[in-house]
């Protein structure tokens, strides 16, 4: 009899859809960031917008704070969500065709004037009430993925890798105990 | 932040959001089931956009604070992303923990995914804007009450 060999974990089980498209993807969020820090030495965050924006309707200080930044951080926004549709009108639809792109079959794609839009599948009420736990600490914590887990590793600040360790640690355990309570998608 | 802006801060700060947008599209990062997959050790495949964004973004960090003083469209300092560390960093970041965990979606990713035709990604931003306003409220009166214990609410 020949011995099983030790089960290793092959690249295909840990990336069942390749590298390239979270590699390249990543060095774009990162170009992204790069830019806005090299031209105005602000290390952006997506989390901030949510207080900022909130200051136009309310005269809380904790809003009000950020009135100087409001303004920028629309615009910032508004290029997250243009960039977004800017992917799906080349890419996501074809248009643009590369081999670093992996489609993938999460979730369900749609066609409006000729663009394949992309909609999730995960359910709404997992989406609000994670949405409000999000919306809470990241504020609470100074920051999210993008100001801890990009900017702010970027820095090599200790604050921020802690804040990336606790909340990767406690996202892991509950997707994990979610998905082991039969709640799916 | 000085008030006299550059007149290109706010395109480079669009162009910026633009490129930081389309690579959370292309990485699938705007795809909850995404993220998901990567929480239940499906697909590592985060990992390479979370440290490959740092990666890049570090360089600048590095690099920019010993070749310029200042930024040209701002005139402010280069100076690293340092946030004091309290306990708030570990109570804030498990609380993002729970609700990244349930819904696989974060700021930035929530506003790509609306970009690339998620409607129903607005269930998540508006209960983001619903936890960001509890807790500002909430903290704005711990602050308020904090500086006059015996001032009007």
């Amino acid at each position: 009899m020949v011995a099983d060999p030790v089960p290793l974990l092959s690249a295909a089980e840990l990336f069942p859809n390749g590298i390239s498209r979270y590699a390249v993807g990543g060095l774009l969020v990162g170009l992204g960031a790069l830019v806005i820090y090299v031209g105005t030495g602000i290390p952006a965050g997506a989390s901030t917008f949510l207080e900022s924006t909130l200051s136009y309707v309310s005269d809380q200080s904790r809003f009000q704070q950020y009135v100087g930044s409001r303004d920028w951080r629309v615009l910032f926004t508004l290029g997250i969500v243009l960039g977004g549709t800017l992917f799906a009108a080349t890419v996501q639809s074809g248009v643009v065709t590369t081999s670093l792109y992996e489609t993938g079959s999460t979730g369900e794609l749609y066609e409006v004037a000729g663009v394949t839009l992309w909609s999730t599948t995960v359910q709404p009420w997992r989406l609000f009430l994670g949405g409000i736990l999000v919306g809470v600490g990241t504020r609470v914590g100074k920051g999210c993925t993008s100001g801890h887990g990009v900017c702010g590793v970027g820095s090599a600040s200790k604050t921020s890798l802690v804040g990336v360790a606790t909340f990767l640690a406690v996202a892991i355990g509950t997707a994990q105990v979610v998905a082991a309570l039969g709640v799916s998608p | 932040m000085s008030d006299d802006r550059h007149p290109l801060f706010k395109p480079l700060i669009f162009l910026g959001g633009i490129v930081f947008g389309f690579g959370l599209g292309f990485s699938q990062m705007a795809r909850p089931e995404v993220v998901l997959d990567f929480l239940q050790f499906e697909d590592f495949g985060l990992l390479f956009v979370m440290f490959g964004a740092a990666v890049v973004s570090g360089i600048a960090f590095a690099v920019m604070p010993r070749i310029r003083d200042r930024a040209p469209l701002t005139g402010d300092r280069y100076e690293r992303r340092l946030k004091p560390f309290d306990r708030n960093v570990l109570v804030g970041g498990a609380i993002f923990g729970v609700g990244w965990g349930l819904s696989g979606i974060c700021p930035g990713a929530a506003y790509a995914s609306l970009g690339v035709g998620n409607v129903t990604i607005l269930w998540a931003l508006a209960g983001m804007f619903l936890g960001a306003y509890a807790q500002g409220v909430y903290r704005s009166r711990a602050t308020a009450s904090d500086a006059a214990p015996a001032g009007a609410d």
